[in-house]
């Protein structure tokens, strides 16, 4: 509890003392009417003299009809009418309603700040042989900074000494600790597991990216979703509408009870129509709604998944088709040596040395990739008159043979035959002293959770699954059929991915939201024209974090069902406020109006049901 | 120009009051508020007085909801 919330708490326990020392008094000795009243008045003075000023301000200010206004109509009202008893518990039972729902949403509120709380405190910087604290934001680029075990790295930067593992849960959700040695890039907010280590900084603490995660999970409530608009438009009209209703309750029985004959019965009324107004008010929809949504935001941010506004996490909760690019997306974007076919008599290692030493020199992925296959080492001085040939591949003498490496027109232009052609992924025909060797498979490889990825999404009522590459259409159907994915349009230019993403658009229906998936970089245009972009974040690209609606901040295909689950729901949630909340208040309205509802049930119906919908709104915090 | 303010205020629908409230006042383009956050967002109209616009903008809260603050 905060100061305030102390306050009324001390104010509460002092008047219900109060309230049962004057009740007990009457009980006993039978008070005298004045007396009584007077008496009764310090409990009703102790709990409600905040509401009673706010009150009168609100006339001053022409405000009427708030619920301070209208809690001290009615305990007045009561106290009037001689239940001086009623008056003050009345009043009293809403402060502890008042109470109980402040603590209510500032716990969630802190329960969800808990949640993303990745924000660094200081940075440990080398002062003259002394290790100092300083503010972050006080380390400028190209600073030396030590991150002992236990700490966060409060600002990107790369490893300038020492070996750690690095816990990225925080930033992505994975708990697996990553390796990080001297030259790895360190990102802020990940924490220093078991080594100290030096980095040396570069960016600033406000340019890092935790700042920007930070920025953007803060300002995603600022979005407001169709539900939340909803919520705030219905308010502009019911308020009015139920004032009048009220008025009309206090009105319009006794006139009528008058014309024919029978007592008006003004106060009986006027107390419904009290009783009316207190039920009426529109707060739990109005906080549950938001809450839910930004506790879902919350609840996908811890699982790496960072959604910019309530309104993408609603419209992904309707997504029906999803796009995806294949490079860095479905797959790793990352050549690896995936098969070797070597001639009979030559060994797959073999085959693989004389590769990658005649590419020994270039820094060609292709080249890099036959590098990182290759287990034997390579020595530099036994290889000789390397040569490169456009186009084709590269010549070159290793240990004393004439290699060559490349495409097949390479070997036809050396006459050499090729046993047996290849047409997956990029292939590179090895050749020793003019004799065919074998060849090599270098693709791009699935990421290993792609397949399931979409076969989570096709349960999530996902009705189509699109594929958009630049590459050939050989690699992209090989893809695509392993992934399982509906369709897939191949050697797509940046423009033709637009067209093909509108085309999808202009063919689905209303109430379909079609999102795409791209790593970012090359495909912003694509991501701003879907109705969701997706981006995989990379471990804080900055392009995709700008372009998208929706990032994954460790490139993992597989949560996008799990973001789609948690925006369904979410969802779920608020929608079962909205009900319950225009429910219970419609019940309590029509038996206000009839007069069987008192002034206890008028409160339950506004504190009682916004701490539930509140309560129920924390739910979307967590998922299993 | 935006500029971001943190705010203080009790109940979500005083919070709603208050965003129309900034939203309605002269020199302010659109405003946000976030009960969650207790965050506003406000985006001027070019070349008005920022500090005299907001001035503005919280005697207006103060008009619709008397217990609020917004730390200018």
């Amino acid at each position: 509890m905060n100061q305030k919330q102390k306050n009324v708490f001390y104010r509460i326990i002092l008047s219900v003392v109060l309230l049962v020392a004057v009740s007990v008094l009457d009980h006993v000795v039978g008070l005298p009417a004045l007396l009584g009243l007077l008496l009764y008045l310090i409990p009703y003075g102790v709990i409600g003299y905040d509401i009673l000023r706010k009150a009168w301000k609100g006339i001053l200010k022409r405000q009427v009809f708030d619920e301070n206004f209208l809690m001290a109509v009615a305990t007045v009202g009561a106290i009037c009418l001689g239940d001086y008893r009623e008056g003050v518990a009345v009043m009293l039972f809403y402060q502890i309603g008042e109470l109980f729902q402040s603590i209510a949403v500032g716990k969630s509120r802190k329960n969800i700040a808990a949640l993303m709380d990745i924000r660094p405190d200081y940075a440990n910087i080398m002062v003259d042989g002394k290790i100092e604290k300083v503010d972050p934001d006080d380390v400028e680029i190209g600073t030396e900074i030590i991150i002992n075990p236990g700490e966060k790295v409060p600002i990107d930067g790369v490893i300038a000494e020492g070996n750690t593992t690095l816990d990225t849960s925080a930033l992505t959700g994975e708990s697996v600790p990553r390796e990080a040695v001297c030259g790895t890039e360190v990102i802020s907010g990940c924490i220093n597991l078991t080594g100290a280590i030096k980095v040396r900084t570069t960016k600033e603490f406000g340019d890092s990216t935790v700042s920007k995660i930070l920025d953007l999970v803060e300002n995603s409530a600022m979005k407001k979703s169709r539900s939340e608009n909803f919520i705030t438009r219905f308010a502009r009209y019911y308020t009015p509408a139920v004032c009048y209703s009220a008025l009309a309750l206090a009105v319009v029985p006794p006139l009528v009870r008058l014309l024919l004959g029978m007592p008006p019965l003004w106060g009986e009324w006027v107390i419904r129509a009290l009783t009316f107004l207190v039920i009426s008010c529109p707060c739990a929809l109005v906080i549950s709604i938001p809450l839910s949504f930004f506790g879902g935001i919350g609840c996908a941010s811890t699982h790496g998944i960072l959604v910019k506004g309530s309104n993408y996490l609603e419209a992904l909760s309707n997504t029906k088709y999803l796009v995806f690019d294949k490079t860095g997306t479905l797959t790793k974007g990352v050549f690896e040596v995936t098969h070797l076919y070597p001639e009979d008599g030559v060994t797959e290692e073999k085959l693989l040395y004389y590769a990658a030493a005649a590419e020994h020199a270039s820094s060609h992925p292709i080249s890099l990739s036959l590098k990182k296959a290759c287990k034997d080492p390579i020595d530099g001085t036994a290889i000789r008159d390397i040569e490169e040939i456009a186009g084709h591949g590269v010549r070159a003498t290793v240990d004393g043979h004439q290699v060559y490496v490349g495409n097949q027109r390479l070997m036809e232009r050396q006459q050499i035959t090729i046993s047996q052609e290849h047409t997956e992924g990029t292939v590179c025909y090895v050749a020793v002293d003019g004799a065919y060797t074998g060849c090599i498979v270098i693709s791009d490889v699935i990421k290993p959770t792609a397949q399931k990825a979409i076969a989570d999404l096709k349960n999530h009522g996902i009705k189509k699954t699109i594929m958009l590459t630049g590459d050939a259409k050989q690699t992209a159907d090989t893809v695509a059929s392993q992934i399982g994915m509906d369709e897939v349009y191949s050697e797509l230019l940046p423009a033709d991915k637009v067209q093909q993403v509108e085309r999808i658009l202009d063919a689905k229906g209303e109430k379909e939201n079609l999102a795409f998936v791209g790593d970012g970089i090359n495909d912003a245009p694509v991501l701003s024209r879907a109705d969701i972009g997706i981006a995989m974040g990379g471990m804080g690209s900055d392009a995709a974090i700008e372009a998208a609606d929706i990032v994954l901040m460790d490139d993992d295909p597989a949560k996008i069902a799990l973001a789609m689950k948690i925006s369904v729901r979410t969802l779920r949630i608020v929608r079962q406020n909205i009900v319950f909340a225009l429910a219970v208040k419609a019940i309590c309205l029509v038996l206000g109006a009839l007069g069987i509802a008192n002034m206890w049930l008028a409160i339950f119906a506004d504190v009682g049901v916004m701490v539930l919908a509140v309560l129920n709104a924390t739910r979307a915090l967590r998922i299993r | 120009m935006k500029k971001t303010y943190d705010i203080e205020v009790d109940c979500a629908n005083c919070a709603a009051k208050m965003e129309e409230a900034v939203k309605n006042t002269q020199g302010v383009k659109d405003a946000t508020l976030s009960f969650m956050t207790l965050k506003l967002k406000v985006e001027f109209e070019e070349g008005v007085d920022v500090d005299a616009v907001m001035q503005q903008a919280y005697k207006n809260c103060k008009t619709v909801e008397d217990d609020c603050t917004i730390y200018l």
